[in-house]
């Protein structure tokens, strides 16, 4: 693959940090909070938006939740352990296991992908219901830990991992994003280990993607920011096959991006033209 | 002779004008301090940017007397700020207000309403139908205000350079992205080199005033500038962060610097207006004007 053709995104970590720092400041003080909640997965990505929040609202303002499930792997919860450890923020672990057996026993049939991912969905969807109550019992907002690749990709499951108040990391691809891990001073092992949803034992995100993160992010950065055709990025020495299946994926997984479509029936409906920003007068709790 | 001017890079809160106008008087009362015979706000200063259907709730008129009672605050002081603007017919308009000791001495329309990619300012506000300068008195004679998107266009700098301004205004709303790219149009370094060659080519001097501050998802940049009439930079505000920018500009040195670079004065305005009639008729699909040019 041509690196100078088809780069990837470059990124300015210390100015990014700096954006994502007050964007998360603004979001406590638009709402009237000063406590958030990350759910913590040992991964990169839940470490970074970690080691964000305890900068924007300081550790003792910061629980990171930790929910592993019976096969988790314990390397993912030393991690986690890591990140706790480093940042001094509270922590707490619930198990989800006894949560999502009762559910997990009803899916049941001959053993195929469709059914890993349906009980990786139980899973994903049981932890938001975890961060959820826990943010209310903190009195805190939920810190999304999703990123730019996995949402285009639709990588993730709507209403689970993908659930959030703010998602601080949402316009930063993987490889941008370690980037910025790096210069946050997020663990070296939890840098170099192979990115894993952790839904079942031996999970990859880049075995079940199919292609490696810089890989995607290069076709990605090359579609969606540079508006390239399929064409260009085939003369530029992208993979017409990896191109091909990427456009594909980020199309079928428009919806996920989106609020779901309203019925029009009225002369003014929610989110098609009675049209606000999230806060205002009024908006803030306790105002 | 030195003007002293004050560029206030605030972050102004979304939807409130009550605690904006408090803001701005807490600002004015700085830049007074420190000697400001200009202070230039941000685009929008006095509602914040993100406004969407709140733009009837906080549309005030030119002559609202609120804007003359921030600048009655600071006598002699000239007053650039941004807001929503009602009018008489109830059109509701992105502007700016120049005011001194409670009169409105200019009002500008912001001409260009970015309305693609992630601005979609066209939706909720009405265009302007006029670039003017304003007579402000001596040192600086003219003053010509612009709004954020309309120093794209670089029909609007010049056409205020040639109608006399010394100084151009603009009062910006600048949102960050792709921070660190020097690619695209998006960039920080695109702003300064648009705003570097305007002051050039113009031989004008430039204030520009960006916010600060966050609003839904959005960071703006601030980095504010006051550039002289050769394009060098007289002073730069940080990126990200409140400040009061106060620089003081040379107004004695423009005599010299149109006459070793005459540029306005070379200009041919009407081979311009001759070529711009041609391109407006072959663009509509009308008869091109008899060319009287050249035989």
């Amino acid at each position: 693959m041509s690196e100078r053709a088809a780069p990837l995104p470059e990124i300015d970590a210390e100015q990014v940090i700096g954006i994502i720092v007050a964007f998360i400041r603004a979001q406590l003080e638009q709402t009237g909070f000063s406590r958030l909640v990350v759910g913590l997965s040992g991964g990169v990505d839940s470490a970074t938006v970690a080691y964000l929040a305890a900068r924007a609202a300081g550790p003792d303002n910061l629980l990171a939740v930790l929910m592993p499930y019976r096969t988790s792997s314990p390397d993912s919860e030393t991690d986690a352990h890591r990140v706790v450890a480093a940042l001094g923020c509270r922590s707490e672990r619930i198990d989800i296991t006894p949560m999502v057996e009762p559910m997990l026993a009803l899916i049941t049939g001959e053993e195929t992908l469709a059914l890993q991912v349906r009980r990786g969905n139980v899973m994903a969807r049981q932890r938001m219901i975890v961060l959820y109550d826990r943010s209310a019992a903190f009195d805190a907002l939920v810190a999304g830990t999703g990123n730019k690749t996995e949402a285009l990709l639709g990588y993730g499951t709507l209403y689970g991992d993908m659930a959030s108040a703010f998602a601080p990391i949402g316009d930063l691809y993987k490889s941008q994003l370690r980037a910025v891990a790096g210069a946050l001073g997020v663990p070296q092992e939890i840098l170099v280990k192979p990115p894993s949803a952790d839904l079942w034992p031996g999970q990859t995100d880049e075995g079940e993607l199919g292609a490696t993160y810089d890989d995607l992010d290069r076709v990605l950065f090359a579609l969606v920011d540079r508006r390239w055709t399929t064409e260009r990025c085939a003369a530029a020495g992208l993979d017409p096959a990896l191109v091909a299946w990427v456009a594909q994926r980020v199309a079928r997984n428009e919806f996920k991006r989106q609020l779901p479509p309203v019925a029009k029936l009225s002369l003014r409906t929610p989110g098609i033209d009675h049209l606000y920003p999230r806060r205002r007068p009024g908006s803030q709790r306790g105002s | 002779m030195e003007y002293r001017i004050g560029l206030a890079q605030c972050a102004p809160r979304l939807g409130e004008v009550g605690a904006n106008l408090e803001l701005a008087w807490g600002w004015l009362r700085r830049a007074a301090g420190e000697g400001a015979q200009l202070t230039v706000f941000p685009e929008l200063a006095l509602t914040g940017y993100l406004l969407a259907d709140l733009v009837p709730d906080v549309a005030m008129r030119a002559d609202d007397e609120r804007l003359a009672a921030l600048s009655r605050e600071v006598p002699g002081m000239l007053v650039a700020i941004g807001f929503v603007e009602e009018t008489d017919a109830h059109r509701f308009c992105n502007s700016a207000a120049l005011l001194r000791d409670g009169q409105l001495i200019g009002l500008h329309r912001k001409v260009y309403l970015p309305t693609y990619g992630m601005f979609d300012e066209g939706r909720f506000t009405r265009p302007g139908d006029q670039i003017r300068t304003h007579a402000v008195g001596e040192p600086v004679g003219r003053i010509g205000l612009s709004i954020c998107e309309d120093f794209w266009h670089a029909s609007l700098p010049m056409l205020q350079a040639h109608d006399g301004a010394g100084l151009l205004v603009n009062l910006a709303a600048g949102p960050a992205r792709a921070p660190g790219s020097s690619a695209g149009l998006a960039a920080i370094a695109g702003w300064h080199k648009m705003q570097d060659t305007y002051a050039l080519l113009g031989t004008v001097a430039i204030a520009f005033c960006n916010r600060v501050g966050n609003e839904e998802g959005l960071t703006f940049w601030g980095g504010s500038r006051l550039l002289a009439a050769d394009g060098s930079t007289i002073a730069q505000a940080p990126l990200y962060e409140e400040a009061l920018l106060v620089g003081a500009l040379e107004t004695g040195d423009l005599r010299m610097q149109r006459y070793s670079l005459p540029l306005l004065a070379d200009e041919r305005l009407e081979l311009v207006r001759r070529e711009m009639d041609r391109i407006l008729a072959e663009r509509a699909g009308l008869p091109v004007p008899a060319d009287e040019g050249e035989a």
